[in-house]
């Protein structure tokens, strides 16, 4: 077991662990504290995979932009939570049997898929290689991905103007 | 030497799992959008785990992508959740009853 080795189960753990207490949290702002801590760790996973430029923009966009979005609206939002219940239990038996056959298929997918076991060996893919790639061969990708932030934007802003105050400012 | 590819695979499905758990089980908007950003974080890791794995950039290009799309998917998401919240004054999916 070498040192990378460890880094990775550590982290591993560490995302699996504030992921799941994250899903099961009744408080939304508790949910969203331990969903940070697991995109940075999803952050250092990455850096430790080899893609420093990926982990400095999970950590900015994911852990920072979108978390505190979510933050800023939940906050805004009052919401209670307290009264939330699970499904009963004659609707969860069957979706957790169909999902423990597709766990076991998956498990059995990934033991016996060739070269599942291949061993990662320690690279790094440097910003400026990614940026290069990126913007030599998928230059298209980037303009439609750019067009589809400006149609989230004029989406937004009609979802979310305010008709009663329009109105109030006609008047 | 990391680890076997096996094991990426394997973290990505646990996280993958809970994020579909987080939005199929949970009775708050919120936590269905939380969901959805769980899936996408988990795709990710995958991702870049495939591009190691290759040694091809692809994996990592994708992810960019995948970053946008999140970006795009929660702000959306989000400004809906903060309509649907005027128009009924709860976040629960289930008093969104218009179409019945």
């Amino acid at each position: 077991m070498t040192f990378f080795t460890f880094i990775f189960f550590l982290l591993a753990i560490i995302i699996v662990v504030s992921t799941g207490l994250a899903i099961t949290r009744r408080n939304l702002v508790h949910a969203i504290i331990y969903l940070v801590f697991s995109f940075l760790g999803s952050a250092m996973l990455f850096y430790l995979l080899g893609a420093p430029l990926l982990a400095a923009f999970e950590v900015i966009i994911y852990a920072g932009a979108i978390m505190v979005l979510f933050l800023f609206i939940v906050m805004s939002v009052k919401v209670d939570s307290s009264e939330e219940k699970m499904f009963p239990f004659s609707q969860l038996a069957p979706t957790a049997l169909f999902g423990f056959i597709y766990i076991i298929i998956g498990v059995v997918v990934v033991v016996k898929a060739p070269g599942s076991y291949a061993i990662l060996e320690t690279a790094v893919a440097t910003p400026k290689d990614l940026g290069h790639y990126t913007l030599a061969s998928h230059w298209l990708s980037v303009e439609i991905v750019s067009l589809l932030l400006l149609i989230a934007l004029i989406g937004v802003l009609c979802l979310g103007q305010n008709k009663k105050g329009k109105t109030e400012d006609k008047t | 030497m990391i680890v076997p590819f096996s094991h990426v695979l394997f973290l990505g499905g646990i996280l993958f799992l809970m994020g579909i758990f987080c939005s199929v089980t949970r009775r708050n908007l919120f936590m269905i959008v939380l969901g959805v950003e769980i899936m996408l974080n988990a795709a990710a890791i995958v991702f870049v785990g495939a591009a190691l794995r290759w040694y091809d950039l692809e994996g990592q290009a994708f992810v960019l992508f995948v970053l946008a799309v999140a970006a795009t998917e929660v702000s959306v998401g989000l400004a809906m959740i903060v309509y649907a919240y005027r128009r009924t004054g709860s976040v629960d999916p289930s008093t969104f009853d218009l179409l019945k």
